[in-house]
């Protein structure tokens, strides 16, 4: 029976997921593809913040390098292979990582925040600087990547329902594999390594090198965010690797709720929505020209009742539940 | 190098720093003492000159002061905000976790933007610069040198004496520090923490609103203004090593000289010298050149 329930709820679910882009205006359809793009960045620095203890406010940097990448290798003329765009623009990102992250692992707490930060800030400076990227104007992409192999196109994202699939597709499977990276030993290690580093040292592992490959698997998903977000508009400028982007995403950690995947998810959902609507026209009229102010005081207001963040509230409402009957029972 | 373009350099290397070391000093007390980390601590930096561009006109009206009585004001206003902000939002996060306080401050930096919009509008704004600092020095035979800039530093140097002072010699300078260094110790010692807490970050407020209060005329006030200050102020504070004064009073020197020189010499890679500084400083000294506690 319960089978039966799972498998219809999963059912309802992809023809639900399907039948969106049918239902939705383009407008809608965008927001839900920049969404899933946040959620798939914000999931990445969940596998370093919330899983193993390693607080990064420079992970925009990954995101950025990757969608440069997709933009300066694209040739004027036509689509390239993503075949060869998708994983160069990973192993960029992860390339960054190895070198920043083996550096950077060698400070702690707040210092890894700043290291991470300042080597954000010299990739930062490096595409706004330099003429390589266009400078602080930024580049076009005019062609979508496509999956060539030899002459034949398997498979051509220019629509925006199969782009819709196809960023839903690799926020679903990097969800799946960061989901079973945290059940293997691996993972266990890890999040030994966010609750007591000493003692997994104690016990035997060599803690620096579980950190560093959970830094570049998780730099290399922001590879697969920033790829698709280069896809998605089409430009790119160097505000991507601004400090601002790893802010924001850190935010969506930490309101999502830390330590739980899912959280990464819900948090990016949350903000994201939470900003379109204090900018909506719409809904605040002339107020939404001052959208900072409420966006800002809801965040505040959220931190102030959400201690454990959005994905902890189911626990946070059993602890309560649990309080209260507990509370007039030990007064009899 | 020309002598007087050199020297020139480097009395705008010391300002900068100077300048730094207050807004970072508040930054490093706050942070080493009360763990927090206040992102919206540049804010404070562009409230301190906002308020010098917008109480001048009010100061010269109602109590027909000038540009002192305009600076005074702003870091007695700026004291009250702090004392206020630690009571109303601040103290309830002392329990929470860092990055709590982080998503908080967060907040607090969009709020204190939007309403600096509302109130003040986003433009670019001069602050005049007061008729007896105005005129300039003669440096060598062509090369003049505002006095102004000569008066930001002397403020400077005063508070960071002042400052000394206050930590060296006096009974709420030894708690600071006792604090810096060891937090629960002097809770249980029977010193009121949350006094001290209060306290110490008005400090903060008003040190970092006094720095844009005096940096204005020469700045002059603008949109993200704070947040251009505010991580380059945490650069100061790492690489000075959190909770020290002395740390960042060397740190802000440096960083001050490198991005003046860096910008003379190598101007195509001015943004990234201070941070490859961090970088080379953090991956010798893990906790900064001088860690408290």
């Amino acid at each position: 029976m319960r089978f039966f329930l799972r498998a219809i709820l999963v059912l309802v679910l992809i023809a639900l997921v399907l039948a969106l882009p049918s239902i939705a205006s383009s407008y809608y359809l965008s927001l839900i593809v920049k969404i899933m793009i946040y959620a798939l960045f914000a999931l990445s620095l969940q596998l370093l913040v919330g899983c193993t203890g390693l607080v990064s406010l420079g992970h925009s940097a990954f995101f950025g390098i990757a969608a440069y990448f997709v933009t300066l290798l694209t040739p004027q003329t036509g689509a390239g292979n993503m075949l060869l765009l998708l994983p160069g623009a990973v192993l960029a990102a992860m390339a960054y990582a190895l070198v920043t992250g083996a550096l950077a692992l060698r400070t702690k707490g707040i210092y890894f925040i700043m290291v991470t930060l300042a080597f954000a800030q010299m990739a930062y400076y490096v595409f706004h600087d330099t003429p390589l990227g266009g400078g602080t104007d930024g580049i076009y992409l005019y062609f979508r990547p496509e999956l060539r192999l030899g002459d034949w196109v398997v498979l051509n994202i220019d629509n925006s329902f199969t782009f819709y699939v196809f960023t839903l597709a690799c926020l679903l499977l990097s969800w799946l594999f960061l989901a079973l990276l945290m059940r293997s030993r691996f993972g266990a290690a890890l999040t030994g390594i966010r609750v007591n580093e000493q003692r997994m040292r104690a016990a035997g592992f060599s803690t620096f090198k579980y950190k560093l490959t959970a830094y570049v698997i998780g730099c290399g998903i922001a590879g697969v965010a920033g790829f698709l977000y280069a896809a998605k508009d089409g430009y790119v400028n160097p505000e991507l690797l601004a400090w601002e982007q790893s802010g924001l995403v850190l935010l969506m950690v930490i309101l999502g709720g830390m330590g739980r995947l899912w959280g990464a998810v819900l948090g990016a959902i949350a903000l994201t929505l939470l900003q379109e609507v204090f900018q909506s026209q719409a809904l605040l009229g002339d107020f939404a020209k001052n959208w900072h102010l409420t966006f800002g005081l809801a965040i505040i207001a959220l931190v102030a009742v959400l201690p454990q963040g959005l994905a902890g509230l189911p626990e946070q409402w059993r602890e309560r539940r649990r309080s209260k009957s507990i509370s007039p029972a030990s007064a009899q | 190098m020309d002598p007087a373009i050199f020297l020139i350099q480097c009395l705008n290397a010391v300002q900068y720093g100077l300048l730094l070391f207050l807004v970072a000093s508040g930054l490093t007390l706050i942070f080493g003492i009360m763990g927090i980390i206040n992102l919206a601590h540049g804010s404070f930096y562009m409230i301190g000159a906002y308020m010098a561009f917008a109480l001048q006109p009010l100061v010269a009206q109602y109590l027909g002061g000038g540009f002192v009585v305009t600076v005074l004001m702003c870091v007695l206003l700026a004291t009250l905000l702090g004392y206020f902000l630690e009571w109303a939002f601040y103290s309830y996060l002392y329990t929470r976790e860092h990055l709590q306080q982080v998503l908080m401050t967060y907040g607090l930096i969009l709020v204190f933007e939007e309403l600096r919009s509302i109130l003040v509008g986003n433009d670019v704004h001069g602050v005049p610069v007061p008729s007896w600092l105005a005129g300039s020095v003669n440096l060598g035979d062509v090369m003049t040198y505002p006095v102004y800039r000569l008066f930001i530093s002397l403020v400077c140097i005063l508070v960071a004496i002042l400052m000394f002072w206050v930590l060296r010699r006096t009974r709420l300078g030894m708690m600071i520090r006792a604090g810096a260094s060891n937090r629960e110790m002097i809770n249980s010692l029977g010193i009121d923490i949350n006094r001290l807490f209060r306290i110490v970050f008005a400090i903060g407020v008003a040190l970092a609103a006094l720095a844009g209060a005096i940096a204005a005329p020469v700045s002059s006030v603008y949109p993200g203004m704070g947040n251009a200050v505010l991580i380059i102020c945490f650069v100061v504070v790492v690489i000075g090593g959190i909770g020290s004064i002395k740390g960042a009073f060397l740190a802000a020197m440096l960083v001050g000289f490198v991005d003046t020189f860096g910008q003379v010499f190598f101007p195509a890679a001015a943004g990234v010298m201070v941070y490859l500084l961090m970088a080379a400083i953090l991956l010798f000294k893990p906790e900064g050149l001088f860690k408290q506690g």
